[in-house]
């Protein structure tokens, strides 16, 4: 009994988690992440540098023993870097077990975007935005909705990078 | 049931029971295949871990698994039936271990998830060829005895073929007063199994009566015989002192039976061949009491052997490393709270003698939970002893392998490791290392060549020496070799016998065709080097030409935690694995030397050694860059050794090894490090890979 008891309630999770986004500002631009991969929201830590890894990682931190390497978002989406203060935050994101944090500079709201209010991103080939997953129309603002499968697995990205 | 529906953990148990059982029973054929005989004991093993097999298999529905395993039982009925003493052991020893690889290769299948689609037919062909061949020649031998007896003994097994009478074994029951009944039974028409279902009642039945007969009555040879069930019922007659409403309730409570009948029969409504019947069941009896007996008295040492097997349980490995993470943890939150800086200055007793108390549990803690990852390593060395079988038998060369110090224990993760290479290091040295028959008698050497495997502990290694006493290592042809390939870094008279030997664990010594032209080693050498250096372990070898070869791997007894000496560049903090450190020194000014390439160096003792700077190798802020106020740290690896110019030391720790997180190692490659480890005040510290440094300059 306890298994579809369990299944129901991951669903029911699944189901409120549906549609649900975490925003927050990066430079001029607001971006949206879905709430199912967010694990949680963490100030800024102690960071360990870790040698020959590009820029964008800033290295390792240690999240209760468990240890996840840091992203500073706006380096990765090519924005000048801003010195980290009392109101920068880590997003600990979880994508199939791989863990890893956003350094961003603030987190917004958790907002809800309907399905209809979300739209693909222009696909013309000079535009590079392999990252966004669509783009969310939320009252007359839009927020870039990122990919995390895409973030997390850098190889695949620059094989297609290479490709083009 | 398909088997993708078949509960995952159903499947698991069936996957390490059959894999034991096949291991299990690997080592009797080979045991006894010394011996060329089978005791009867050994017999009625391998027929039970047989049956095991089958049965499980089939109840998995792995078709292919089972039929194989029911040819093996089905010959090992033979043979134990017949205890003939005139039959080929190799023969059966080979179809046996065939057979057993067939399985275990249709398990490896099961275990990646792909289908166990292999056909086992061939094999099980070739077994019913080979008893075929084994039951004319012994029914030319003994046309005297019928087959008709095979028919009428009884076995102890619940299954056996041709089982027609069944002797109930309880001699509780007074034979006096018994009744005879009979049964007709029809099942419900959609239980499927008939016929299994008609024989697990005869086995019940069995428990309080005598059975007489049943029909159909072949049910587990003739697969019609569920269909004739089916349409027809099944019947049984069988005596019993007990009334016959305790029958009727025991019939009553069968499940999927559709109806039945019970009518208790005088001796005169028997069917006519119950005169012939009821002698026969008394043969039976004294047949099968002897081996009974004979059952029963080995089964009491064999019961003390299976005693302490109660007390263990099995434990998956993922659980394991769960508790080794959290224990390691809770070694990092005890350093925290112990040395948390808002108690510094303060005198606290209490909490001191308290926090020893804790330190000393935590202590043992960390022991307990290692010392439960230790496994033997018996159970690798004992898998070699196949190996050594199938390359004489191939290679026809006598060679004996000899086993020392199988209890030596190591983790199970790098148990698991050392298969691979050490079956590689046994199979060289059989296939190169030992000279053929004739060429050992010439030069004075027992016929039968001997391979040794020896295990010992040594500090925080374990030592395995891959022993022979073959022709030993060709330095000439290593060296002419090595030049070929291009892999000679010094002049070759300047080289020492190990640094020569060694030559053949550079990948690419070995790449070339000719290897069977190659009369030392080095066939794949490389591959073994890199299996063992992946968990942290070294491999070097020894050779005297005309006298043997001596392959020792040095591995370390657990990967989880290792003594680690920190040290600090900048900001930054590393963790040096003890065991590589050979000393650490201030330099002076007149011992550092700078070539024209701009290679910095330090002379010590009247060796030099090449320098690798800390923070310029990652890049790291550092005010110190002046030689004098650092400090170098000495680090030997694979019989290379560089100096590492770090900042200061921090002292010395026993660290909890942590990969580096997934997402990087998934990404990007990080040379010179080889994990993380969390330090008592939650920083991190980056553990540096000595090998790489060592290996790079």
């Amino acid at each position: 009994m306890d298994r579809p008891m369990e299944e129901e309630l991951l669903e029911q999770q699944e189901d409120t988690q549906k549609g649900r986004f975490l925003t927050f500002p990066l430079g001029n631009e607001s971006y949206g992440i879905e709430i199912q991969y967010v694990t949680e929201i963490i100030g800024i830590q102690p960071i360990t540098e870790v040698p020959e890894l590009p820029e964008y990682i800033r290295g390792i931190i240690n999240l209760r023993g468990k240890i996840i390497p840091v992203m500073d978002a706006r380096i990765r989406f090519k924005k000048p870097f801003l010195e980290y203060n009392d109101r920068t935050c880590v997003i600990v994101i979880d994508v199939n077990e791989v863990a890893i944090g956003l350094i961003v500079d603030s987190v917004s709201e958790v907002i809800s975007i309907a399905e209809e209010n979300i739209v693909s991103t222009p696909s013309i080939q000079q535009i590079n935005n392999r990252y966004i997953k669509g783009i969310g129309k939320v009252g007359n603002e839009v927020k870039l909705l990122l990919d995390c499968e895409k973030i997390l697995n850098e190889q695949e990205l620059d094989e297609v990078a290479n490709f083009e | 049931m398909a088997p993708g529906n078949i509960d995952e953990s159903l499947l698991d148990l069936f996957i390490f029971e059959t894999s034991q059982n096949i291991e299990q029973l690997e080592q009797i054929i080979l045991d006894y295949e010394k011996e060329s005989s089978f005791t009867a004991d050994a017999i009625n093993e391998i027929f039970r871990i047989m049956h095991t097999i089958k049965g499980s298999a089939a109840m998995m529905m792995f078709e292919n698994i089972s039929s194989v395993a029911h040819k093996v039982e089905d010959m090992f009925y033979f043979i134990r039936e017949h205890s003939a003493d005139d039959i080929d052991y190799g023969d059966v020893a080979d179809l046996v271990l065939e057979s057993l690889d067939f399985i275990r290769c249709e398990m490896a299948k099961i275990n990646t998830g792909t289908s166990a689609d292999g056909d086992g037919a061939a094999i099980a062909a070739k077994i019913a060829a080979s008893l075929q061949q084994k039951k004319d020649k012994y029914q030319n031998e003994q046309q005297s005895v019928t087959a008709a007896t095979a028919d009428n003994v009884v076995n102890e097994e619940p299954i056996t073929k041709k089982l027609h009478n069944y002797a109930a074994n309880d001699e509780n029951i007074p034979v006096v007063n018994k009744k005879t009944y009979k049964a007709n039974i029809y099942f419900d028409e959609e239980c499927q199994m008939e016929s299994l279902r008609a024989f697990d009642i005869i086995n019940k039945i069995c428990q309080f009566a005598e059975v007489v007969e049943y029909q159909p009555g072949d049910i587990m040879d003739n697969d019609n015989s569920a269909s004739i069930i089916r349409e027809n019922g099944f019947e049984v007659v069988f005596k019993t002192s007990g009334s016959y409403t305790n029958i009727d309730e025991f019939f009553s409570k069968l499940l999927f039976i559709r109806k039945y009948q019970l009518k208790e029969i005088t001796e005169a409504s028997l069917p006519q061949t119950e005169a012939d019947v009821t002698p026969k069941i008394h043969i039976d009896d004294k047949t099968e009491q002897k081996p009974k007996a004979a059952a029963m008295s080995t089964a009491a040492p064999a019961d003390n052997h299976t005693a302490p097997v109660a007390t263990m349980i099995n434990v998956n490995v993922v659980k394991l490393d769960k508790l080794m993470d959290l224990v390691g943890e809770m070694v990092i939150s005890e350093a925290m709270v112990v040395e948390n800086p808002d108690l510094k200055g303060l005198e606290i007793e209490n909490f001191s003698k308290a926090a020893r108390q804790l330190h000393k549990i935590t202590c043992e803690l960390q022991d307990t939970v290692m010392s439960i990852r230790m496994v033997p390593l018996a159970d690798v060395f004992q898998k070699m002893h196949r190996v050594v079988r199938d390359m004489c038998k191939k290679l026809g060369k006598d060679v004996k392998l000899e086993i020392i110090g199988e209890e030596t224990e190591a983790d199970k993760n790098i148990i698991t490791h050392l298969s691979d290479p050490l079956m590689h290091l046994v199979r060289n040295c059989i296939d190169h290392g030992i000279e053929s028959e004739e060429e050992r008698l010439k030069n004075n050497k027992p016929k039968a060549g001997k391979v040794t495997l020896e295990a010992r502990n040594a500090g925080n290694d374990v030592l395995v020496i891959v022993r022979d006493d073959g022709m030993g290592l060709d330095k000439k042809k290593i060296l002419a070799k090595a030049k070929k390939n291009g892999l000679l870094k010094k002049d070759s008279s300047e080289m020492s016998d190990s640094e020569i030997f060694n030559l053949i664990f550079i990948p690419g010594f070995s790449t070339n065709d000719n290897i069977t032209e190659f009369s030392g080693r080095g066939v794949g050498m490389d591959v073994v080097t890199s299996n063992i250096e992946e968990v942290g372990g070294s491999v070097s070898v020894e050779s005297t030409e005309g006298v043997g070869t001596a392959i020792t791997i040095k591995i370390p007894l657990t990967l989880a935690i290792i003594d680690g000496m920190n040290v600090q560049v900048g900001d930054s903090l590393y963790t040096i694995p003890t065991i590589s450190i050979k000393e650490s020194f201030f330099p002076k000014l007149k011992d550092l030397i700078t070539d024209p390439d701009g290679n910095e160096m330090i002379m010590v003792r009247g060796q030099c050694y090449a320098i690798v700077r800390l923070h310029q190798c990652f890049n790291v802020k550092s005010e110190i860059t002046d030689f004098t106020q650092g400090i170098f740290i000495m680090v030997e690896q694979y019989e290379k050794t560089v100096c590492i110019f770090a900042d200061q030391l921090l002292g010395q720790q026993q660290v909890v090894v942590k990969t580096l997180p997934r997402y990087i190692k998934n990404n990007f490659k990080v040379n010179g490090l080889s994990g993380c480890t969390l330090l008592g005040n939650g920083g991190i510290s980056l553990i540096l890979d000595a090998g790489w440094f060592t290996g790079m300059k």
